[in-house]
């Protein structure tokens, strides 16, 4: 697959995309989609191991925010990061092969579901501890600002992430130095079992830049369409050398928090309510057949190539070897 | 044509080996879609959902609800599919559940009614001594909390998700119910913040129990558990009393890579102004958790994750207290000292059952607590056996085991036969892969091997 997600030059169409822009989303939305249930399914069979954060329901948020970057753009995000890498043009047999911790995998199997990287995709990881993301994509915001570079860092976290102090540590410095930063809070409601309710006094997260000077906006996160022009706007306020941005995606993880969570904390309909009236993936599935791009059929088959796509990587994730013995020595720092 | 698949009974963990299929939703017969939920599974931490990862139709239920000690990647039922079937097919987690009542009022003070009641508090033991019970360490661990805030109204719990979660590793199970939202405080995702408050709380004359999520996190709050906590006593002239307990799960738990495995035992026992204390058994965890919540000092209760599920014989009555500073000899033995903590005394003791078969008789010690360490044991073990071995999972530079071998240096010189021999984690961060992960952790072998060395045996 690894088709590129970079804006297309002078491609616009936000407001009424047009039918191959559409076909595109839902396709690179599937693909993750179709990728995190074979997860699941490799982790239920003991393919997988330790921690698997799935992506399922937020598909949305990563494809329509991917949609409007650049070359040369940077993303750093926490350990929900599967769905990102794929958004990110990532090899689905480099991220699958890392989830059974082969020598395919994109850290050679030394990183897991939570550690993974791309230089050559600006794809600056998959880390592990709640909000240590931000300082870092804010440090890649330093870096482009520094070298003048019109890039722009595009910086993810969770609901329950921005109640951390070192997100507020940033905030100050990249609104002090005007970095090129936008800040994408994933807004799934929940931090682990905990709701944002309970986790948080003030619960509009778009408004938590406000102390600093930051700007902030509410999108629909299950509306790819309405996170592309959101992202559009945060992205060019950013290029164009005004600082900072705040987009708080209102968006649901299907799944519990990881693989192992009971999930008591919510209930059943609200989960059954979100997939049966918010999915992202049949939302754009429906604009695509009521415009007449594509009928079921046609939808179908999408579904199939990329089920081909994703049992490729499962069988080469399965398939590579484990890592050398030697490797457990390696790269843990540079031999001067 | 129709090709069945076998849905397998799925680890919806990392450390599940097998679990109870609870109940099926589907029946032979019914149509299934990717989502649909096909049975509940139980584990001892959690209920969960097993969902449907393919479409066609549940053909077969191989596995009949009810049914205990199912293992993980057993066939537990067919499905016949349209398509060309794939790989074999677990449905993958999905949790379930009751909903749970809207949070809405946050003030912590307010009397509130607090939840129902999910389940019953830990039945009261009677006190007749010598009297055990067969517990888990994760039941010590609970218990322990509950009694001591039976005991004394100022000990409080708090950390993330302890309270209506029951702990992430279901430690506080049942405490919010006994003791209310006053005392058992689910935090925010603010370790720093939280750890700091802990500390306030603790000069002002209340003794929380700080609980991590794992201590992976703590490092988020090292300044306020080193600067703050440790320091202030010594800085105030003695004025400022902080009797506090850090605590959570440390070490290096199953697959979860290098951000979330790794042992801080040396770290902390590195600090003057801290107690550090690391127990292996259910009994010792319970013990040690008491006396470090009456400790008037700040505590450092390093526990692990893979020791939760174990059991042990623990004593009954609320007045088991194991003193800190003391260790334990796990097992008497003439011919080589082996001192381990926490999970790794499992590890020793397996080894020395491997030893009695090359003729080498070893005596573990249990270290328990690493500051104060119990010196006296350890040497009065050497002056007999003259060999020590060490063992833990953290990185050798600076270890425990280089602290055990400059006290050998330093006061059992003269009867050691062998220089110390340090077995510990590799000195890298912890690898994902799983053969990788194995050889970064010491194993039985290795202890098999060491202590044969040492007693110049091949
Ligand atoms: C510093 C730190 N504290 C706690 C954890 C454990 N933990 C992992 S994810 C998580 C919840 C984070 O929630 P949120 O930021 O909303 O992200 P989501 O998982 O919903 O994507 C917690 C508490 C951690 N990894 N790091
Ligand atoms: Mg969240």
């Amino acid at each position: 697959m690894a088709t590129t997600k970079r804006k297309t030059a002078g491609e616009t169409g936000v407001a009424s995309p047009s039918p191959q822009v559409l076909l595109r989303y839902y396709r690179d939305m599937l693909m993750i989609r179709r990728f995190e249930e074979r997860a699941g399914q490799m982790y239920g069979m003991g393919l997988i191991g330790g921690f698997c954060h799935l992506y399922i329901g937020q598909e949305a948020v990563v494809v329509g925010v991917q949609a409007a970057l650049e070359e040369g753009d940077t993303v750093v995000t926490s350990y929900r990061d599967h769905g990102q890498m794929l958004a990110a043009g990532m090899d689905p047999n480099g991220v699958l092969a890392e989830l059974t911790g082969r020598r395919g995998g994109y850290s050679k199997g030394k990183g897991g579901s939570m550690h993974m990287f791309s230089r050559e995709k600006n794809f600056f990881g998959g880390h592990g501890i709640v909000g240590a993301q931000v300082p870092i994509g804010t440090g890649l915001a330093f870096a482009h600002g520094y070298r003048a570079n019109s890039r722009v860092s595009i910086t993810f976290f969770g609901d329950g992430a921005a109640n951390q102090g070192q997100v507020y540590e940033s905030f100050n410095m990249a609104s002090l130095w005007r970095l090129p930063v936008v800040y994408v809070i994933e807004n799934n409601k929940y931090g682990m079992g905990t709701s944002v309710e309970r986790a948080s006094a003030t619960i509009d997260l778009y408004t938590r830049g406000g102390a600093h000077g930051i700007p902030g906006k509410p999108v629909d996160g299950m509306d790819v369409l309405a996170v592309r022009a959101a992202a559009d706007e945060a992205v060019a306020h950013a290029r164009a050398g005004k600082g900072p941005y705040i987009l708080e995606m209102k968006t649901y993880r299907y799944r519990g928090h990881s693989m192992s969570d009971p999930a008591k904390y919510r209930a059943k309909e609200e989960l059954d309510r979100m997939r049966q009236e918010r999915d992202p993936i049949d939302r754009v599935g429906k604009l695509l057949i009521e415009g007449g791009v594509v009928d079921e059929a046609g939808l179908k088959k999408i579904d199939k190539e990329v089920r081909d796509i994703v049992l490729a990587a499962a069988e080469f994730a399965q398939n590579s070897a484990e890592p050398d013995q030697s490797e457990l020595h390696t790269d843990a720092l540079i031999e001067t | 044509m129709q090709r069945p698949i076998e849905v397998l009974m799925p680890a919806m963990s990392p450390t599940m080996k097998e679990g109870k299929l609870s109940r099926w939703l589907k029946n032979a017969g019914d149509k299934v879609k990717p989502g649909d939920v096909l049975a509940e599974i139980e584990t001892d931490k959690a209920t969960m959902e097993l969902e449907a990862a393919d479409e066609g139709t549940l053909a077969e239920i191989l596995v009949a609800a009810g049914t205990e000690g199912v293992k993980v990647n057993t066939p537990i039922a067919r499905l016949a599919t349209g398509a060309a079937a794939t790989a074999p097919t677990a449905a993958a987690s999905r949790p379930e559940f009751p909903p749970a009542p809207p949070a809405t009022a946050k003030a912590l003070f307010s009397p509130s009614p607090g939840r129902p009641v999910l389940q019953a508090p830990p039945a009261a033991v009677p006190n007749v001594p010598g009297e055990t019970a067969m517990l888990t360490v994760r039941e010590a661990l609970r218990d322990a909390m509950a009694e001591e805030m039976r005991r004394d109204p100022n000990v409080f719990l708090m950390g993330e998700e302890v309270a209506e979660y029951q702990g992430a590793y279901k430690v506080s199970q049942g405490l919010l119910e006994e003791f209310g939202k006053k005392r058992v405080v689910d935090t925010p995702i603010t370790e720093m913040g939280f750890a700091g408050l802990g500390v306030g709380a603790a000069f002002a004359g209340l003794r929380p129990i700080v609980e991590f999520m794992t201590f992976n996190f703590a490092m988020q709050a090292i300044d306020q558990i080193i600067n703050s906590a440790a320091k202030t006593r010594y800085m105030s002239g003695g004025q400022m009393d902080c009797p506090i307990v850090f605590r959570g799960p440390n070490g290096a738990a199953s697959r979860v890579a290098a951000q979330h495995s790794q042992c801080f035992a040396s770290w902390y026992a590195h600090c003057p102004g801290l107690k550090v204390v690391a127990p292996y058994s259910a009994a010792d965890a319970k013990g040690l958790l008491k006396s470090a919540i009456r400790d008037p000092n700040p505590v450092i209760f390093l526990e692990h994750e893979m020791l939760y599920g174990q059991s042990f014989d623990v004593p009954t009555g609320p007045e088991h207290l194991v003193p800190i500073g003391k260790a334990r000899i796990a097992r008497a033995g003439a011919h080589v000292t082996i001192a381990a903590f926490s999970l790794m005394v499992g590890t020793a003791l397996k080894a020395a059952e491997q030893l009695v078969a090359e003729g080498i008789d070893a005596e573990i010690i249990d270290l328990r607590s690493l500051r104060p360490l119990d010196t006296a044991t350890i040497v009065a073990s050497v002056k007999k056996t003259n060999r020590l071995v060490t063992i833990e999972e953290g990185w050798p530079f600076a270890g425990i085991g280089a602290e055990l071998a400059a006290l050998m240096m330093e006061q059992a010189f003269d009867d050691l036969d062998a220089p110390v021999t340090r077995l510990t984690g590799v000195d890298v961060p912890m690898p994902y892969a799983a053969n990788l992960e194995k050889l970064a952790l010491p194993q039985v072998e290795q202890i098999v091997a060491a202590a044969k060395a040492v007693c110049y045996r091949r």
